[in-house]
C-alpha cells in the first residue's frame, strides 16, 4: 500500500485538467468544423510533433504527466523528441530511426491487439 | 401559423424548433472522460515509476496498457458507447488511435485476413503515421541544421 501513499494527488488533478481541456479543444473542432475524426487525428499528431520539435511541448509534459503524453498531441510531440534525440548521436540516419524507435511501442502494440482482436470478438451486425 | 415559403424561412424555423446546439454538454462530457483515461494513463505511469522503471519505458507502458484496454473494450463493442458519449474525450487520447486501427481491424475481417484485417486496418491510423512520422523526419532534419 506504499504506492497509494506515494501518489501525488496535486499531479493526478493537472492531469485530469490539462487531459480534459486538450479534450475539449477536439470537441469544439467536431462540432463547430466539418472536419472527419481522422483529420482531427492528424492535425493532433502533426500539431503535436510541431509543438515538440519547437520545444515547447515538454513544459506541458513537466506540467501534466500523462494528461499531456497520453492525447495524441503527445503522440506526435513523441515522434519529434525521437528524432531530435537521435540525430545527436545518428546524425542524419537518427532523422529517419529516431521518431518511430521512440514510438515503436505504442505502434507494434496497436497492431498487434487490433490483429488479436480481429481473430477473437465478432464483427457486429449491421442494422438494416 | 403563416405558411413557410422561403428556404430562409424555413431554417429560421428549423432553429427555432431544434434544441440548442448540445457543445456545451459535448464539452464537459469529452472534458472528464478524456481527463480520466489520462488520469488512469498517471497512475499507470505512477506505478511504473514507483516499481523503478525510467521514465521512457514508464510512458511506453503508459501507452502499451491503455491501447490493450482499448482493444479489449472495442472487442466487446462498449468502446463505441463511450465514444457516442464523450466525443473527442476518448478520441483524442491514445484510446482513439487504438480504437481507430481495432475498430476496422474487426470489421472488416469478412473481407479476408491480409486484405481486410491486414488492410483496413490502417484507414485511419494510416495517415497519422504518414503525418505523423513525416513531420518527425522534417524535425529531425532542421534540428540537424541547426545543431
Amino acid at each position: 500500500m506504499d504506492f497509494i501513499q506515494s501518489i501525488d494527488w496535486i499531479g493526478i488533478l493537472k492531469c485530469f485538467v490539462v487531459g480534459g481541456i486538450i479534450c475539449i479543444i477536439g470537441q469544439i473542432l467536431i462540432d463547430k468544423t466539418k472536419l472527419t475524426p481522422a483529420r482531427i487525428l492528424v492535425i493532433f499528431v502533426t500539431t503535436g510533433a510541431i509543438l515538440g520539435g519547437l520545444g515547447i511541448y515538454k513544459y506541458l509534459i513537466d506540467f501534466a504527466g500523462a494528461g499531456a503524453t497520453v492525447p495524441l498531441l503527445g503522440f506526435g510531440a513523441n515522434l519529434a523528441k525521437g528524432a531530435m534525440q537521435e540525430v545527436k548521436t545518428a546524425g542524419l540516419l537518427g532523422a529517419f530511426t529516431g521518431g518511430v524507435k521512440a514510438s515503436a511501442g505504442g505502434i507494434a502494440a496497436a497492431v498487434f491487439f487490433g490483429y488479436l482482436a480481429s481473430l477473437i470478438a465478432k464483427p457486429k451486425i449491421k442494422k438494416q | 401559423m403563416k405558411p413557410i415559403e422561403t428556404k430562409q424561412e424555413y431554417s429560421n424555423y428549423v432553429d427555432q424548433k431544434s434544441p440548442n446546439s448540445p457543445i456545451l454538454k459535448n464539452c464537459f462530457n469529452a472534458f472528464w472522460v478524456g481527463g480520466l483515461i489520462c488520469t488512469i494513463g498517471q497512475i499507470i505511469m505512477d506505478f511504473c515509476k514507483f516499481k523503478g522503471l525510467d521514465e521512457t519505458a514508464s510512458s511506453t507502458i503508459v501507452s502499451i496498457v491503455l491501447i490493450a484496454i482499448s482493444a479489449i473494450l472495442t472487442g466487446l463493442n462498449v468502446f463505441n458507447k463511450i465514444g457516442k458519449f464523450a466525443g473527442a474525450g476518448s478520441l483524442i487520447p491514445i484510446t482513439g488511435f487504438a480504437n481507430s486501427i481495432v475498430s476496422p481491424a474487426i470489421e472488416y475481417k469478412s473481407e479476408g485476413y491480409v486484405m481486410g484485417v491486414g488492410g483496413k486496418m490502417f484507414t485511419v491510423a494510416g495517415p497519422v503515421l504518414v503525418f505523423g512520422i513525416s513531420a518527425s523526419v522534417i524535425v529531425g532534419i532542421i534540428a540537424l541544421l541547426f545543431m
